[in-house]
């Protein structure tokens, strides 16, 4: 009980001298608003503004009808080059896609001779690449099928496929967009916060301080924990209500009571990341290199930017040990999926399970940092 | 005396007002300064001694009233420039504008270069300095391990290094112990009748120190109280001494009630001592800090630490308080083993540390309940013992008032209040004085004495003043990790025969120093040598004198000084090379392999609804497939949305009862795929799978009923992936990756730098040396940029071993390209951390911008020109885009240098764009 008393008033103190610090409070005002603004409203459709190309050796109807049919948003209105061109453009980048029409394409197409489109395609781009190729085949098809029909049917096919997409059945890719950016921001800025706080405390003097009086590393501890913890919850609410929810209009299917209860438990482990970053550097330059270690994976690796599945196992194991990873397969499943606890309930466990152990490990190291500082 | 009055002046000032954020710290200061003497400023801490020597020394800039210095106006940057290279200025705070990391010699070589002095006059004049100053035996010690007097003596041959005609030293000696103080002087005293035309300016809290000097200005809270010589401020108050003078200028209501201290003897207390130490030795690496320290403090004492700063006064207090672990030694409070787990002794001592220990954002009333409620004291003894200690604090007036905003004394008592709010029998209490006034010290001592005496409280206490030792019942005499002596001070003086303590305590000092040969730096040269006059004969004068004459030229000699000081400094702090270098390889590897853009291995179930031979015919295509991995079947609709919620399934295929029915009949069923829309690139990707699949399903459906599906096609596409022909990640990411870590290391390593010159406080000497803007953020950013491009070397060379991604193209325009970038890279954390005060702030600031822009909108996954609004824009102007680009173009387009020009061209944009807005904010003086 007492514990938990000292605890408390130390938290409070922690409060106030990170919400007295004007600068840190505007980083973290920026994090939550403008920088989500801008990922979410950047991440746009997987192909989106493509730049397409063709190579019109054919100057048919049915060429022109393939031309047109490429339109925004998904490709920018197509280019038409000539075929000595194609390689320099290729090369810097003016096109993505490059359509090869061949001489007497139409007449071809009319007769029943199968003649040949060729896709050129940048593969630099992975997934653009393979997406737009698709979108192209399927417009290019189109588009012949129509010509040769000459009527808007549809081919017939003896079964029918209907793609239903769940959970976002418009696909509009700004919904993942900003929520992949409000869980990049609460992990990067909660590890600074609590990192620092400990260093600025140690390179105060004031951790001395502290450490005379009738206190243990674990209140000390905590106390960071829960007071910056705290911090980025609240700005995590805010900003789920106002800017995700509120501005950029996107839904939460799941609970919202659920979604925080989570978020705070990824906090205590995201936390007691700082902590011991904060513990294991010496000077600001380390922490800074290693919190680069730490936070390019957690952005990069944690499901976010690609599927976990589409991992090589043997970097599986790796990210497994990411807590963000499995907060972000709780977040996806309860924002988008409107999953409820006795769905997430094992990831829920595995980020606590995994924050009790790198609080610990943090606590073990801050005691021993104590005793050999200068 | 009159000397004063007929002496040109060095400096004078009118109406000099100056505020920080507000605070007043020097309040209208109107004064004439003669010139070629030695002159004091007295007064304690933060009465504006310090900010009227920095805007003499145009270190700070002038924010009201007119300054001039040797004869012109120090408002203009002109007239500054001129007089620059005369003016040498010590900041206060023991070797605070020296590299502790560097060696005594590369401290003078880098100070010398910065004067253009070429390598033999450098030679020569470090020579001879150090000679004189007996740091001769030193030049190899890196200057953070010296003592404070060497500390201070380097300091002062850094500011000699250029014959300055005018020395400012901003509280030179505070801290460092009697005989090393002794030996500063005489060596001013040596180099002014070698130089008599240097003026020397110097500020000071000690008064003893300024009984010899020429001439005094005596200043509290921002004012001049009176100058003169001292012989003048004396008969003026009519007192004998300097300190006593001091106090009779102070205004009536702040000096005190003029009582002299009393204190009552010690009752002989022949019970349990409060403190024992037995042989406590401290060791840190190879540094002996404490070495067999032992003494005892019977209880209800007042027993004082007497020594300079770094003699291991503070260690030993933090190993009697379990803050640090004994290396050797045994310790006992209160008859028990000194135990730093045992909350319960924590309870009956009092601490107060050297450092500030309140929290300056807390108002004095917060402070006090804060300790309070860490104590648990009841809240009716709570706001007892607040009420008690704020009347006997005298803290009444300041309970609201932010502890950070108190001058210094009332500070101080109120750390003494928050140190004894749970009643303590013990007190610790570490340099509690330091830089306050002589009157709130004495009000400080009288609560001392009335806790010791009327409460019967233990007090351990340090100090460096003799006067408060002479008020301590038993003191212990510490030099070098050493108790020299303890005993009560009027039997150490009289067992040395001495006239004062300080005099008993130089003896002791000599007599440890006679017993160590280690320690012979105390000792100063005793030669003839000339320390100052006519050194400049050495080298070429009329070269040195030529670069003083155009101090404010571009000069790569100081840009280069700059370079070789950092690189040093880096090289010292191997950690965090090896950091930056196998950091970035570590990541690199991982990054690398770990993002895979090929979606595959997706889990998918049906839900058959059919269970005919033609529904399992249907559902074996996505078994074939090996972009699938089926899972169970579902059941109900229910449990398709349970495993879809869950992800264990991304995919469900529902197929209709009567699939097969209707297929024979040629009714058209439909079958719909459930596809999990939560990733949307994901899912796009998988559709486009399930339509692949579904359509070999069809052809297949034809082929069985002996129709030539692929006959039915009327057009043939053919996709040819360019660049990438087998498709994989790793030939886009691979050379994206190293474009993320060649950004993010080299910026952040250069924030941290800056940041750290700007904190520690280093950068004064970009203030008062002749270096331009340009000079020092380029100077910075070369060692840096070498780093940047030597982890170039080893991730391309990753990039193509490892990863076994070709380099096809010019590695000319790779290396070219990325140089700009690395340059471009650590201009941007250049700028971020002259923007932001603290370390802290600036690797937040740096990692906020840094890392969205580079890691989202640079084209790593989605390209740049696929994205919108701000983002696509952000894009557009952040170097990585461009480096991004090129990388891809070099390594897998395998584009010649001529192809890559124009992303190289952008590159070489952002680094002299970013290095011209950082020149425009940093400013060549503090505010």
């Amino acid at each position: 009980m007492r514990s938990w008393v000292n605890i408390y008033w130390l938290g409070r103190k922690e409060l106030r001298s990170v919400l007295g610090d004007f600068i840190l409070v505007l980083l973290i005002a920026y994090s939550f608003s403008v920088a989500i603004y801008a990922e979410a409203t950047a991440t746009s459709e997987s192909v989106n503004n493509a730049s397409v190309a063709i190579v019109d050796e054919d100057h048919s109807a049915l060429s022109r009808a393939i031309a047109n049919a490429l339109f925004p948003p998904y490709f920018k209105v197509p280019e038409v080059i000539s075929a000595r061109e194609v390689d320099e453009a290729m090369d810097h980048d003016r096109f993505m896609f490059v359509i090869g029409i061949p001489p007497n394409f139409e007449r071809d197409v009319r007769n029943g001779d199968q003649p040949s489109i060729q896709i050129s395609i940048d593969a630099t781009a992975v997934i653009q690449a393979s997406l737009g190729n698709a979108y192209i085949q399927n417009i290019v098809t189109d588009e012949v099928n129509h010509y040769i029909n000459r009527s808007d049917e549809e081919t017939v096919y003896p079964v029918v496929l209907v793609q239903r997409r769940a959970f976002n059945p418009n696909g509009t890719g700004m919904w993942f967009g900003a929520f992949n950016s409000l869980l990049n921001q609460i992990s990067m800025l909660t590890i600074i916060l609590t990192g620092a706080a400990l260093l600025r405390e140690r390179e105060h003097g004031t951790i001395e301080h502290l450490l005379v009086m009738p206190l243990t590393s674990f209140q000390i501890v905590m106390s960071k924990v829960w007071a910056n913890g705290l911090i980025i919850l609240v700005s995590f609410v805010l900003s789920t209500f106002f800017m995700v929810e509120g501005i950029l209009d996107v839904p939460i299917a799941g609970s919202r009571m659920l979604l925080f209860g989570g978020t705070a438990l990824y906090l205590l482990a995201a936390a007691a990341i700082g902590i011991f970053l904060g513990t294991v550097a010496r000077s600001m330059a380390q922490f800074a290199l290693l919190l680069l270690m730490v936070i390019v994976p957690i952005m990069l690796l944690s499901g976010g930017l690609t599927p976990i599945e589409s991992q090589p196992e043997i970097i599986q194991p790796i990210t497994w040990l990411l807590p963000s990873r499995h907060y972000m397969a709780f977040a996806q499943a309860v924002v988008f999926r409107g999953a409820n606890i006795s769905i997430v309930w094992p990831q829920m466990l595995t980020i606590l399970g995994l924050g009790t152990v790198f609080f610990g490990a943090s606590l073990m190291l801050f005691r021993r940092s104590i005793s050999v500082s200068k | 005396m009159g000397m004063a009055e007929e002496a040109p002046l060095l400096a004078s000032l009118k109406g000099i007002t100056h505020r920080y954020n507000n605070v007043l710290a020097v309040d209208d200061v109107t004064l004439d300064i003669p010139t070629g003497m030695m002159i004091g400023l007295l007064g304690p801490d933060g009465v504006g001694k310090s900010t009227l020597l920095g805007l003499i020394s145009g270190a700070r800039k002038l924010q009201e009233g007119s300054l001039q210095v040797f004869g012109g106006d120090m408002a203009k940057a002109s007239h500054r420039n001129m007089v620059g290279p005369r003016i040498a200025y010590l900041p206060q705070g023991l070797g605070k504008n020296l590299y502790s990391d560097l060696s005594v010699q590369e401290n003078l070589d880098f100070f010398a270069k910065l004067f253009g002095q070429n390598s033999s006059e450098r030679r020569t004049r470090i020579a001879k300095l150090t000679k004189a100053t007996g740091l001769g035996p030193f030049l190899n010690r890196p200057a953070g391990k010296l003592s404070g007097g060497m500390k201070q003596k380097l300091g002062l041959c850094c500011s000699l290094i250029h014959d300055p005609d005018l020395l400012i030293l901003d509280e030179p000696t505070t801290g460092v112990d009697p005989l090393s103080r002794r030996q500063f002087w005489d060596l001013i005293a040596k180099i002014r009748s070698e130089r008599p035309v240097m003026s020397v300016i110097v500020s000071t809290a000690y008064m003893d120190e300024a009984e010899g000097f020429d001439w005094l200005v005596a200043m509290d809270a921002g004012n001049v109280l009176a100058s003169g010589t001292p012989k003048e401020l004396k008969s003026k108050t009519q007192t004998e001494d300097l300190e006593s003078a001091f106090v009779a200028l102070l205004p009536a209501e702040k000096r005190g009630n003029g009582t002299k201290l009393v204190i009552p003897a010690l009752e002989d207390n022949q019970g349990e001592p409060a403190i024992v130490a037995k042989g406590i030795t401290r060791r840190f690496g190879d540094f002996t800090a404490v070495s067999d320290v032992s003494f005892e403090i019977k209880a209800g004492e007042i027993f004082g630490f007497l020594g300079s700063n770094g003699c291991g006064k503070t260690t030993t207090m933090k190993m009697l308080t379990g803050l640090l672990p004994l290396s050797s030694g045994e310790a006992f409070l209160f008859g028990k083993p000194v135990d730093a787990n045992d909350l319960q002794t924590r309870t009956r001592v009092g601490f107060m540390s050297q450092a500030f220990s309140l929290y300056g954002e807390l108002t004095v009333e917060a402070n006090l309940l804060l300790h309070a409620r860490l104590f648990h004291l009841t809240p009716e003894k709570t706001e007892q013992r607040i009420h008690t200690l704020v009347e006997r604090f005298g803290l009444k007036q300041q309970m609201h008032t932010k502890a950070e905003a108190l001058p210094l004394g009332i500070r101080q008592r109120l750390s003494l209040a928050v140190a004894v709010i749970h009643e303590p029998e013990m007190l610790i209490l570490d340099e509690p004085t330091s830089g306050v006034d002589p009157v709130a010290r004495d009000v400080f001592w009288r609560l001392l004495v009335e806790l010791s005496r009327k409460d019967k409280v233990t007090i351990f206490i340090s100090t460096h003043f003799m006067n408060e030792a002479m008020r301590c019942d038993r003191i212990s005499l510490m030099h070098a990790g050493k108790v020299l002596v303890y005993d009560e001070p009027q039997h150490l003086v009289e067992a040395k025969g001495a006239s004062s303590l300080e005099e008993a305590f130089i003896s002791y000092l000599k007599d440890a120093i006679g017993d160590n040969p280690d320690e012979t730096q105390e000792k100063t040269s005793d030669s003839d040598e000339l320390i100052v006059s006519e050194i400049s004969g050495a080298g070429d004068p009329n070269k040195t004198k030529g670069d003083k004459a155009n101090p404010s030229h571009f000069s790569f000699k100081r840009l280069f000084a700059y370079s070789y000081r950092e690189i040093k400094e880096v090289m010292r702090d191997p950690v965090r090379l090896t950091f930056a270098f196998i950091g970035s390889a570590l990541l690199l590897i991982v990054v690398a392999y770990g993002i895979s853009l090929d979606v595959e291995d997706l889990s998918y179930a049906a839900f058959d609804n059919d269970q005919t031979p033609q529904s399992r015919e249907y559902l074996s295509q996505f078994q074939g497939s090996h972009y699938f991995i089926e899972r169970p079947e579902i059941h109900s609709e229910a449990e398709l949305e349970r495993r879809m919620q869950s992800n264990e399934i991304t995919l469900a295929l529902e197929i209709p009862s009567g699939f097969g029915r209707d297929l024979k009949k040629g009714e058209t069923p439909s079958v719909s795929a459930w596809i999990d829309g939560a990733n949307t690139t994901r899912a796009s990707t998988i559709a486009g799978y399930v339509s692949g699949v579904h359509l070999s399903y069809i052809i297949q459906l034809a082929t069985d009923v002996g129709i030539d599906a692929s006959a039915a096609a009327n057009v043939n596409i053919e996709p040819r992936y360019r660049y990438n022909p087998s498709f994989e990640t790793i030939y886009s990411i691979g050379p994206k990756t190293p474009a993320m870590l060649l950004l993010l290391f080299p910026a952040i390593l250069m924030a941290v730098s800056m940041a750290r010159e700007k904190e520690i406080g280093t950068i004064t000497n970009f203030f008062v040396t002749p270096t331009t803007r340009i000079e020092f953020l380029l100077g910075k950013q070369l060692p840096y940029i070498a780093i940047g491009m030597i982890n170039f070397v080893t991730l391309t060379l990753l990039v193509v071993f490892l990863l076994q991604v070709p380099l096809k193209g010019s590695f000319i325009g790779l290396t070219l390209g990325a140089f700009f970038y690395v340059f471009a890279a650590t201009g941007f954390g250049l700028l971020i951390s002259t923007l932001t005060k603290s370390q802290v702030a600036a690797v937040f600031a740096t990692s906020v911008f840094a890392l969205l822009p580079t890691v989202m909108f640079s084209g790593m996954i989605q390209p740049t020109s696929t994205l919108e609004g701000g983002g696509f824009l952000i894009g557009t102007m952040w170097p990585a885009t461009y480096y991004m680009h090129l990388s891809v173009a070099a390594f897998t387009k395998g584009l010649g240098l001529f192809d890559l020009m124009p992303d190289i061209y952008v590159l070489a944009l952002f680094g002299p764009i970013f290095i011209i807005i950082t020149a425009l904010f940093l400013k060549k003086q503090e505010k």
